[in-house]
């Protein structure tokens, strides 16, 4: 017998394993190949040549990037998953499940019975990539962002979804001061609940589980928060010596069934397929010349404004800070708008102490000479900032952009500011910000994205954007969220892309990602004439060139395109004319100290993570608050329909007027029971059942049910059903209610009256992938409600069946539901009414949130009622004022009840002037998809704002507050015009 | 030139001179079945084309005027239509559209929205959009298929499932590479011409060409030992369509497999099934049901009669509708009908059933019904077949070949091992054309 090969190329790194007959692993090594796989496979086996040449071995390739490689070599290929059970059913006998994690893939393997193996789906996103782009965020390594996790005390919770969702959690948790040992340890919990929620699908994870792949191999963090969440000791947890490769001893021990081959030959067809370029998806270059980039950056650098020295100027000056998200900038101004100083920089995690190091600089090269006499905030870090260093003003960061940009062109009517991690698009009309765009938790991935990749191929990023100017062939690489370019750009490389086009590629995705997903534009013409371009993201030439040919018009791009936000703060600053900044003095910077100490706020049931934050060992500022209760203040009590319904909705459990003695009915609080709750409840209570409401939705319910999610990207108000079943059954109900509903109540609003796929057939799912729910009677028969009659007929049978239940009786409570469904719905309307009476009295805006009936669960809103009443708005909800406009056509299929009460809400708000419309979407919502671009021309065609607000298991509410004060914004400006 | 007329509700209609001088695209789902449709409604008097475009621009356009969290299928469709008005090929004024329409509660109900929608953001509202459903909405003037033709319809969907169905079976063994499609043309076109003199729509004279199709095929010289058969199942558009599923079945054969993609014509009967469900399940007028269940007998009597043709030349042939209905029992209500509902599930019951536990479980990115009757129901046909080797792919404009492939890959690895294990257990699968189970 001769000796196996096995090659296991990843999307980051190259496995190289030699085993002899019996099986002894000969050979092993883990490299990155910096998307040069092919190169760096046969350089590694030219290293070993001494052991094989003059041979005849079994070679095997496997790996996501192998496959290519193989084909083009001509070498056999195994799949890893299938190469990694191989491993393992050879090595570790007796395993019950494996886990595997590598540079972008998340596998499980379960043994015993049936092999089954699952691979994460395309929107997981990667592990060994999302952690080393959470390290970059962090600013450290991921072997030093592992050292830290050892060290935490607390977790937080962070979506685990996927690595976009998860890096917005983290983001204001670092700007807030969390500490950096939590953080880390946060983001492998992420990891661990990623992989469980994701992989498991309803299959526990219990016995021998043996762990593998890099990160787990290297990162002992991350191991320790596997075998704590799966409560595994040392003997059920194994981490192999050579876990990092088993795939690669896999694929070598799959070599057995095939062919020996002379080990010269197999090395020189590797090599000899070195630079075999396949087909790629190509497109034109950015600059085909020299002399074209010259003359583009001449025309860009000529916007910039006046710079005056710091060292020789006398008079006043004003401050604007702008506290990003992963970068801090700061800018000073003379009065006449001069650029004194700038500043922008990684915040490195930590804003303060950047702000604190450049405001002692500043007030250095002030001297005597120069006064700042005012000096304002924006970003992120708005709040800690202002309170840290007592600025005079706050401003939300879309104002501070367009006063910066109406200062370059007065004329500007759009502006898109790509930044590290967000992206803002605003229009501008009559003087004011009048629509916002923001990048959803999808498609984010901006300017961090580059640099992330080009670390992981060994560039910084402005050079690794400088190869891509005169790349020839740039790579097509879609326009979707960082995960899939991920996947793409690892074809790319599979298809022998160079770094140029790749590079290139990245560039022209990003502005793809911008103009179609987040403006959705169709053309130039849709965004505006005067387009100023900004942001950090624009600094980068190839970026600012696809932009402008992708809209095929030239854009402004200031020179300080990286500070606009700031400038524009120094601005609004300015505009203030005090006689004198509250701004710390040199002597207080001198004393000046911070502790930040993480609490979980215990006054409600949101359970806010809060960050005290002490300065000076005096002041104090508290951060991640949804409501002014942990500040001491009283909340604000201000009329809240959603708060209302909810209340009332948790109101209806027990035995109501009934005896109970049928025994407990359970009932799941989710999707649209919180439409037909006062239905069943009625229902149930007259037959004599006691109505056993499954608890309020929280994170920790939520984890209860999470393994038995069967489609990770299915809503999160139906993966929280998951959770609210199994608490019904462990509190042990006689049977469970939860019928299948393929149609709603008809109101006669839309063209038909359907409920969407998932909330109509959810019971049937949760049927058949929650083992648990045999221990009760799961009763989940299909009802429609709209036909009195035909329903009354078809329930009292079941009733009769099932628990042999009288017909009369039935009939009887057939009739009490219908009244009281009517009862709540009178009183929701009625509510709504008083309200916006309240409201009207005292003067005060109304916010009508267009959503589902599921949206006022506080575990899927997360406290956006709470924010939105805070700002002095009366909250009123679509149900309330749906009823007061008829049918009318669409032009779209108006086919969902909910949903139509949407399109009529809105239609309402257009006649009412103090009424603004906020609509709830959960993310990957199918049909609003459909909704939002529907409710949008509603609104716009009837001159009102059209403010979205995607919501999902990230309790993140920056970009809300950003979204809802930027509205605040535009309304006072049109009250103004 | 055409004028542009509108209905009163503002619906561009397809007028009478736009049949004389207009050009009807369609996009392709299932090219076999589509392609005799085509030539049947060009036999009535109109000029259509089928498109087959397939390149990376098509999505570009779908994605530059379709709502980007939409389904796949129309961003494709969408895109696909509107990059072939502006291709140049044809006079952009003389085009219209055609587009089926499903209705239910599903979001594909609203593609013919999205399109008029996508086109006026094109500029393109001139173009007139044509409905093609079963429910008669949206009449147009210049538009109308007698029962004749409604009939000639049926027998096309007959005539493409019996013709895929079989053709699926010897394109993986065939010993002259192509000649299977070259059989497909040539049937293709002794079926068009029957139509055309107005022969072969009788009901005898359909199970006589049954016969023929099924000879055709079986005539093919085939050789080799039975290869892996994967089943494909998933969302309708996605599964049939080599746009939507990056040539799926291609893929399968390069693979060495032999694809089994179950029909349409159970699609069919359950859309039309679904109404009588809905009447058993929430009341209504029996006269509907009554309608409904006439129609469905009688497809369902092609279909025995299609099921014995394949039989009697001796390939695998399928079960019928009510097999699936029986097979369902303990997994989904009748009641679960938007998308494919109860018949996806059922579909992968038969193919487990009947030897192919290898399956390929397609849908768009975030598809709503997929989340219950596909992936939903993996874990159950888990449990209750530990042998069944399922895999479901996501498909999206931003879901790169190579993800969907490996995990592909990792299905087959699985179906190979599977095959090994069991093989001196259990009979090996029948070679292709032996008499079915």
């Amino acid at each position: 017998m001769s000796l196996r090969i096995g090659i296991d190329i990843g999307s980051t790194t190259v496995k190289v394993v030699v085993l002899n007959e019996e099986n002894q692993l000969l050979f092993r090594s883990y490299e990155r190949h910096y998307s040069k796989a092919r190169e760096r496979a046969a350089e590694t086996l030219r290293s070993i040549s001494e052991m094989l040449a003059g041979q005849r071995v079994r070679m095997v390739i496997t790996g996501s990037a192998g496959l290519g490689v193989a084909k083009a070599a001509g070498i056999d290929f195994v799949q890893e998953v299938y190469a990694t059970a191989a491993a393992v059913n050879t090595y570790i006998p007796g395993t019950d499940a494996v886990i595997e994690l590598g540079g972008e893939d998340a596998k499980i393997i379960f043994f015993g019975g049936a092999l089954e193996e699952r691979m994460n789906g395309s929107c997981a996103g990667g592990t060994g990539a999302f952690i080393d782009q959470m390290a970059t965020l962090m600013n450290v390594t991921a072997g030093e962002l592992d050292a830290l996790a050892l060290k935490h005390e607390k977790i937080y919770p962070i979506a685990s979804r996927c690595g976009v969702f998860a890096k917005s959690d983290i983001q204001p948790i670092l700007n807030q001061g969390g500490r950096k040992e939590d953080v880390a340890a946060s983001i492998f919990q992420a990891v661990v609940d990623q992989t469980v929620a994701g992989l498991t699908q309803g299959r526990p994870l219990k016995g021998k589980i043996v762990f593998l792949g890099g990160p787990l191999h290297f990162l002992m963090g991350l191991r320790q928060r596997f075998a704590e969440t799966l409560h595994l000791d040392a003997q059920h947890a194994i981490f192999p010596e050579d876990g990092d490769c088993f795939a690669g001893i896999g694929a070598a021990l799959c070599a057995l069934d095939y062919q020996e081959q002379p080990f010269d030959d197999l090395l020189k067809r590797l090599e000899e397929s070195v630079g075999d370029v396949g087909i790629v998806d190509t497109m034109p270059p950015l600059f085909t010349c020299q002399e074209e980039y010259d003359a583009f950056t001449a025309r860009h650098n000529a916007t910039h404004p006046p710079q005056v020295d710091i060292h020789s100027y006398t008079g006043d000056a004003w401050l604007g800070i702008d506290a990003g998200s992963t970068t801090t900038k700061m800018a000073l101004i003379t009065g006449e708008g001069g650029l004194l100083y700038t500043y922008y920089h990684s915040n490195q995690g930590n804003p303060v102490s950047i702000v604190l190091e450049q405001l002692k600089e500043i007030y250095s090269l002030c001297g005597g000479r120069i006064t700042i006499k005012g000096a304002a905030v924006t970003g992120y870090g708005e709040d800690l900032i202002q309170n840290a260093f007592s600025c005079d003003l706050g401003l939300v960061e879309t104002v501070a952009h367009y006063n910066a940009a109406r200062h370059f062109n007065p004329d500007v009517d759009f502006i898109i500011d790509i930044g590290g991690q967000d992206m803002k698009c605003f229009k501008i009309r009559n003087g004011a910000v009048d629509s916002i765009l923001l990048n959803e938790a999808c498609s984010s991935g901006c300017g961090s994205f580059i640099e992330t990749f080009a670390k992981a191929l060994g560039y910084d990023i402005a050079s690794f954007a400088k190869l891509g100017l005169f790349a020839a062939h740039p790579v097509n690489l879609g326009s979707r969220c960082t995960v899939f370019m991920n996947s793409s750009v690892k074809q790319a490389q599979k298809d022998g892309a160079s770094v140029e086009d790749i590079s290139a590629g990245l560039s022209i995705s990003i502005v793809k990602n911008a103009v179609y997903k987040v403006i959705r534009a169709a053309n130039a013409d849709d965004l505006g004439r005067h387009i100023v371009v900004q942001g950090g993201t624009f600094h980068n030439d190839a970026v600012l060139r696809a932009f402008e040919q992708e809209l095929g018009r030239t854009v402004t791009r200031p020179t300080i395109a990286g500070i606009m936000g700031a400038f524009g703060a120094a601005l609004a600053a300015r505009e203030l004319h005090l006689e004198q900044s509250a701004l710390l003095s040199p002597q207080a910077l001198d004393r000046f100290s911070h502790t930040a100490k993480p609490v979980t706020c215990n006054l409600c049931t949101n359970h806010c993570s809060l960050t005290v934050n002490t300065f000076d060992a005096g002041r104090s500022f508290i951060s991640g608050n949804r409501c002014s209760r942990p500040l001491g203040k009283e909340k604000t009590e201000q009329p809240d329909l959603m708060r209302y319904k909810y209340q009332k909705l948790r109101a209806l459990q027990g035995r109501g007027s009934g005896s109970g003695v049928r025994g407990k009915i359970g009932i799941p609080f989710g999707l649209n029971m919180y439409e037909n709750l006062p239905f069943w409840f009625a229902f149930f209570t007259h037959l004599n059942f006691e109505v056993i409401l499954s608890p309020e939705s929280s994170r920790k319910l939520y984890l209860k049910g999470q393994q038995t999610i069967p489609s990770d990207t299915v809503c999160y108000p139906a993966k929280l059903l998951h959770g609210h079943m199994q608490e019904l059954i462990d509190q042990g109900v006689d049977a469970v209610w939860y019928p299948c509903m393929s149609y709603n109540n008809d109101e006669g609003i839309g063209d038909n009256h359907y409920n969407c796929p998932v909330v109509a057939y959810y019971p049937e799912l949760l049927a058949a992938n929650m083992p648990s729910l045999k221990q009760t009677r799961y009763l989940d028969p299909y009802v429609g409600l709209w036909r009195r009659r035909d329903f009354e007929k078809r329930i009292s049978q079941l009733m009769y069946d099932t628990f042999d239940i009288p017909k009369k009786e039935t009939a009887a409570a057939v009739k009490a539901a219908y009244d009281a469904y009517e009862a709540y719905v009178h009183d929701v309307r009625e509510t709504g009414r008083q309200y916006i009476a309240y409201a009207r009295e005292r003067r005060m805006p109304i916010i009508v949130a267009c959503g589902r009936p599921y949206h006022i669960d506080p575990e899927i809103n997360h406290g956006i009622n709470d924010l939105i009443t805070s700002f002095g708005f009366v909250l009123v909800t679509e149900d309330a004022l749906s009823y007061l406009e008829g049918y009318a056509p669409r032009k779209v299929l108006n086919q969902w009840t909910f949903q139509s009460r949407m399109y009529n809400a809105a239609r309402y708000v257009c006649t009412q002037p103090d009424m603004q419309v906020v609509q709830l979407v959960s993310f990957g919502c199918g049909t609003d998809a459909i909704t939002t671009d529907e409710l949008r021309s509603i609104l716009e065609e009837g001159g009102k704002l059209y403010t979205q607000l995607k919501i999902d298991d990230i309790s993140n509410l920056g970009a809300v507050k950003i979204r809802i004060r930027s509205l605040m914004a535009a309304m006072d400006a049109r009250k103004d015009a | 030139m055409a004028e542009l007329v509108y209905d009163k509700t503002g619906r561009l209609l397809f007028t009478k001179e736009m049949k004389r001088e207009y050009t009807i695209l369609f996009p392709t789902m299932l090219p076999v079945h589509f392609g005799l449709m085509a030539r049947i409604i060009e036999n009535e008097g109109y000029r259509v084309e089928m498109l087959t475009t397939n390149h990376r621009g098509i999505v570009d356009e779908g994605l530059k005027y379709v709502h980007n969290d939409t389904c796949y299928p129309a961003l494709l469709v969408i895109g696909q239509l509107i990059d072939a008005v502006k291709s140049g090929k044809y006079d952009m004024h003389k085009v219209a559209l055609l587009i089926t329409q499903t209705g239910g509660g599903c979001r594909a109900s609203n593609y013919i929205h999205l399109l008029r929608k996508a086109l006026e953001k094109a500029g393109l509202s001139y173009v007139p959009v044509i409905s093609v459903n079963m429910s008669g909405l949206e009449p147009n003037p210049g538009f109308r298929l007698g029962l004749n033709t409604l009939r000639k319809a049926v027998f096309a969907m007959m005539y493409g499932d019996i013709i895929v169905q079989t053709s699926n079976q010897v394109r993986p063994y065939e010993v002259n590479s192509g000649e299977t499609d070259r059989v497909i043309q040539a049937v293709s076109d002794h079926l068009l011409s029957e139509m055309e003199q107005g022969r072969g729509l009788s009901f005898k004279s359909m199970v006589a060409n049954f016969d023929h199709i099924v000879s055709a095929f079986r005539a093919i010289p085939t050789a080799g030992e039975p290869k892996v058969r994967v089943g494909v199942v998933g969302e309708i558009y996605i599964k049939y369509s080599p746009l939507g599923n990056n040539n799926l079945e291609q893929f399968l054969l390069d693979e060495g497999a032999e694809p089994v993609v179950p029909g349409l014509t159970d699609f069919i009967i359950f859309k039309i099934y679904n109404r009588v469900v809905d009447v058993d399940i929430y009341g209504g007028k029996w006269i509907k049901k009554k309608g409904c269940l006439i129609l469905q007998r009688y497809v369902e009597k092609c279909q025995r009669a299609m099921i014995a043709a394949i039989e009697r030349g001796g390939f695998r042939a399928p079960g019928t509708f009510q097999d699936l209905r029986r097979l369902i029992q303990g997994y989904l209500g009748e009641g679960n009908k938007m998308g494919e509902g109860w018949l996806l599930t059922a579909e992968m019951l038969e193919l487990i059933h009947s030897g192919t536990p290898n399956i390929v479980c397609t849908q768009p990115f975030g598809c709503l019904p997929n989340h219950i009757v596909g992936k939903g129901m993996i874990r159950k046909l888990k449990d209750d077949y530990p042998n069944s080797n399922i895999v479901a792919i996501d498909y999206d404009p931003g879901a790169t070949k190579i993800n969907q492939e490996n995990r592909i890959k990792l299905m087959l690895a699985n179906a190979r091992g599977l095959a090994k294990q069991t093989r001196h257990e259990a009979e090996a699968p029948q070679p292709a054309g032996t008499a079915a189970e």
